[in-house]
């Protein structure tokens, strides 16, 4: 079925256009396949988790016959049966696919059931009788900090002399304060799909954002060579960070079973079992001293981070890299004493999530202003502002002013002076802060507040190597083109923008290439799509792949067009020069008859990055993403609960190569960030079982948790860095936005006009709950 | 188990299948009609992936069984398209960049076209409350929003034509 679509409009320049998502029309019609809409191969077999029960415990015995006599149950994995090596662990190899000995949280996988249906092996998945000797769980962070329990080294960043700038400062502030962790809830669960194939290899589907560590981790796990095994993406029903290591157990296990069994398997998680067993993002505990003037310019900085990390150590160790690389956020601190531990507990482990630390790093720096602007009296907006980086930072004046990081890298491209202004003007924010306290001033239980917050994001892998792509670039004989890159889709548009990347450089409309699923014997070594940078970095190698091509088609061009290769012009599918032009699609078959190569590959590798792990210095990031926000809320001190009246954002992108997807990032984020510090609330048990695991009673934002008002505008300017199209990343930084609610809710439990000294202890999630405690000054349980 | 005969029509064309008691409809729907456009989200009728239209409703054939539907009419995402020709619903999407990764889109269409069936000129605010059955962990729901209102003034110009 073609329905008969207006098509878009292919006579406008071809950069920067608001094309819709490639696969939008499929989308529409049901007709996009995820793994599990793939059609079945004949005989498949379906593959359930059977569970840990205890949070700490050795395994004494383990009687699985109930769970293999199950009506329909083909077979029953454990430990035993892995000939390689048991770990899906990405960095420490600490993370058991199938758990032997020692269980470490409620939820994690012993044994895996493979049956004729998912009914059956989920039914039996429940029926194993394990012997457990249970050890004592370490379930609270700040226990395992206690002890020294860390799943890596703490880290620590320390600049200037903070114990004597300490001293020395006219105003001193100490305090603690928390933010929770987040599950990523993507709406399509985890979910594999192996297939066994000729000469003892294998083909797995798998919702996964880093093909080529599944496909390690297979082949490992098997004690194959990578050849072996291929990984295959097509499309993920949403990422946010879930499906960058948490994939892999699932893969390793539907491709354990696949080989055993001869037969293809799909493991697909039901949302219960997928949020008791795979990481989330981590929640932060801070304890902080900090030293400023009377005009609140900080002076030194001493910080302290307690991640719960979870059993092991995944993604811990980057994440807590990240955080302490965003502590200083939009702000220049001279003197800082920054240390990150992640604590060992007996909870899932957790992982990745859409910004990787960078959002709890950066939260730290704006409640410590916010305490600052509380304790001084003066509106946060204005100690914000006091202490933003250097304003002439620029290349000329490197490293003269207040302009380079805690980690050593001098910021070269800082607009958040101009972008705070103007959100600031546009917002009306001075002049709603004043309507705001004489509403207060009059409200007995209702309260309001407002807040405007600012975000820095560093673009780039923080570990250097990561930073390369590679794509491929075939043009067929008929003029048509297809491109296959090592990015993943995940809903943020990325083979939208490869797809005009491609077009634009060979002279083409988007409508001619196809972009392909995401295959691990294509483009192999691929690094996760993460980190902001899947458009930055594979982007640039499908340009240079194009390019290459175009290069080889220039001269036939020439020579067809009878002028100089410098006067040819690729554009709207034809070739033009001297006067004459000639189809894209006739030149391509001149070329081939001519015998000149049709397709490329291309590669691109991040120029000039350097990072030295012991010290935390360097240059871990390419260029900064800039962005602002303004949120204003009603508070009803009574209930705790409250309204988000009215948003306004700034946001950079650079040069965007797709505004309407770049939006579409910007406000997703937002609400995104919103349910982290509201909504989303993380609960476990005094057992350590995790009780909010299903959408009944953990709550992501729905339609009607939005603002009435959400003014979104994009700051226009040209990456200083050259990206591809001078644009930016824009996936992770906008969830730093979100933080202006949670200060909105903040500023109105305090309301200025409640004068000096009152920060109320708020802590994120900002839930009903929380904000009814805040009000009604209840001590935190 | 013993199966029972059931007599369904799905995006109009009759069916007539021996399901077992237990089957699911999101189950009857994806395995043995092999419309895989709804989705399987939470499994728990929270998340709306799975939002079937069954006889003028909005349900979640998560939690809805097959036999249930006996002599009903189903309508899924595959059926809303008529000849070749999109919705309204589906043309919004897609013009107003209503979706990300796409995994809620069938559900939130089919609960858009009942939506504007029930109350054909929505305000912002009833968008918002008739769509929030329906979640989406991507776009912050301002696009879809705008889809829903697109289709609203399309369906409405076209009835206002009509007439």
């Amino acid at each position: 079925m073609t329905p008969d679509m207006t098509p878009p409009d292919m006579t406008r320049d071809l950069d920067g256009r608001s094309l819709p998502h490639e696969s939008a029309r499929l989308h529409v019609m049901g007709a996009a396949h995820y793994t599990d809409d793939i059609p079945e191969i004949q005989g498949t077999l379906y593959a359930a988790m059977g569970v840990s029960s205890q949070a700490h415990a050795v395994i004494e015995a383990m009687n699985l016959e109930a769970v293999k006599s199950f009506p329909g149950v083909v077979a029953v994995l454990t430990a035993q049966d892995i000939a390689g090596e048991n770990n899906h662990g990405s960095i420490l190899h600490d993370d058991p696919i199938l758990a032997k000995d020692l269980v470490q949280f409620i939820g994690q996988p012993i044994f895996a059931v493979i049956a004729t249906s998912t009914d059956s092996a989920r039914k039996a998945a429940r029926l194993g009788d394990i012997k457990y000797q249970n050890l004592p769980p370490v379930l609270s962070p700040h226990d395992a900090h206690a002890q020294k329990s860390y799943v890596v080294p703490p880290m620590r960043l320390r600049r200037g002399d903070v114990a004597e700038k300490l001293a020395a400062a006219p105003h001193k502030l100490s305090g603690t304060f928390s933010v929770g962790g987040q599950e990523q809830f993507y709406l399509e669960g985890q979910i594999s799909y192996a297939l066994p194939r000729e000469n003892q290899s294998l083909h797995v589907y798998c919702s996964t954002q880093h093909p080529t560590e599944m496909q390690m981790l297979i082949a490992h796990m098997l004690g194959w060579p990578q050849h072996r095994v291929t990984v295959e993406v097509r499309r993920m029903g949403g990422g946010f960070g879930g499906k960058e290591t948490q994939s892999a157990q699932f893969a390793c296990i539907a491709a354990l079973a696949a080989h055993h069994t001869g037969r293809p398997v799909k493991l697909r998680l039901d949302r219960d079992d997928d949020m008791m067993i795979t990481g989330k993002r981590h929640c932060f505990y801070y304890d902080y001293s900090v030293g400023f003037d009377e005009t609140g310019l900080i002076q030194a900085l001493k910080l302290e981070m307690i991640l719960r990390a979870g059993y092991s150590a995944d993604l811990s160790g980057p994440v807590a890299t990240r955080a302490i690389c965003h502590v200083d956020n939009a702000y220049y601190l001279s003197d800082v004493d920054l240390a990150a531990f992640c604590a060992k507990t007996n909870t899932q482990s957790n992982t990745a999530f859409r910004g990787f630390g960078g959002p709890q790093g950066a939260m730290a720096i704006e409640y410590i202003i916010d305490d600052i602007a509380r304790h001084l009296g003066i509106d946060p907006l204005d100690v914000r502002h006091r202490n933003f980086y250097g304003k002439n930072a620029g290349a000329k004046n490197a490293g003269q002013g207040r302009d380079t990081t805690p980690y050593g890298q001098t910021v070269t491209d800082n607009i958040i002076h101009d972008l705070v202004e103007r959100l600031q003007q546009s917002s009306d924010y001075r002049r709603r802060r004043v309507l705001i306290n004489d509403y207060n001033k009059n409200s007995k239980f209702l309260r309001k507040g407002i807040a405007l917050t600012p975000c820095k994001f560093g673009i780039s892998f923080n570990v250097v190597h990561l930073n390369q792509a590679g794509a491929l670039v075939h043009v067929y004989g008929d003029g048509t083109v297809l491109v296959n890159h090592g990015g993943t889709e995940m809903g943020q548009g990325l083979h939208t923008k490869i797809c005009q990347i491609v077009a634009a450089e060979l002279g083409i409309t988007p409508d001619r290439v196809r972009v392909t699923a995401t295959v691990t014997d294509k483009v192999p070594n691929t690094s996760a799509t993460a980190a902001s940078t899947g458009a930055d970095l594979n982007g640039k190698a499908a340009q240079d792949a194009a390019a290459q091509i175009r290069g080889r088609l220039l001269p036939v061009a020439a020579a067809m067009l009878g002028c100089a290769e410098s006067e040819v012009v690729f554009a709207n599918n034809r070739v033009q020069g001297g006067g004459k032009s000639i189809g894209f699609n006739d030149l391509v078959a001149k070329a081939y008859m001519a015998r000149v190569q049709l397709w490329s590959d291309g590669f691109y590798a991040t120029p000039g990055l350097h990072w030295d792990a012991a010290s935390m210095t360097g240059k871990p990031f390419f260029y900064f993403c800039y962005g602002a926000a303004v949120s204003e809320v009603t508070v009803d001190t009574l209930t705790g609960e409250w309204r988000l009246d009215r948003v306004d954002i700034l946001h950079d992108v650079g040069r965007s190569l797709n505004p309407a997807i770049d939006r579409g990032q910007i406000e997703g984020a937002f609400i995104q960030g919103l349910g982290w510090l509201t909504t989303e609330q993380l609960v476990w048990n005094d057992k350590g079982r995790l009780m909010t695991h299903a959408p009944s009673t953990y709550k992501i934002p729905a339609s009607h948790d939005c603002p009435p008002v959400f003014n979104v505008a994009l700051y226009e300017a040209d990456n200083a860095a050259d990206t591809i199209g001078r644009s930016k990343a824009v996936g992770e930084p906008p969830i730093l936005l979100s933080f202006s609610v949670f200060f909105a809710i903040r500023d109105a439990l305090a309301g200025l006009a409640a004068g000096k000294g009152s920060s109320p202890p708020l802590n994120a999630p900002a839930s009903c709950e929380e904000i009814f405690r805040v009000a009604n000054g209840f001590k935190a349980v | 188990m013993a199966k029972k005969l059931i007599h369904v029509t799905v995006n109009g064309q009759s069916h007539e299948v021996a399901v077992e008691p237990r089957l699911l409809l999101i189950h009857f729907l994806r395995e043995q009609l092999n419309l895989t456009g709804a989705h399987i989200g939470c499994e728990t009728s929270h998340c709306g992936a799975c939002t079937v239209d069954l006889d003028g409703q909005s349900v979640k054939s998560c939690t809805h069984l097959a036999v249930q539907c006996d002599g009903s009419s189903i309508t899924t995402v595959e059926g809303l398209a008529q000849n070749g020709v999109l919705h309204a619903v589906q043309e919004g999407f897609y013009q107003e960049h209503g979706l990300q990764c796409g995994f809620c889109t069938p559900g939130m269409l089919v609960r858009a076209q009942r939506l504007l069936q029930e109350n054909p000129n929505p305000t912002e605010d009833e968008i918002r409350q008739g769509m929030s059955g329906n979640l989406c962990r991507c776009t912050g729901y301002q696009n879809i929003v705008k889809a829903v209102q697109y289709a609203a003034k399309k369906l409405s110009q076209a009835a206002a034509a009509a007439a």
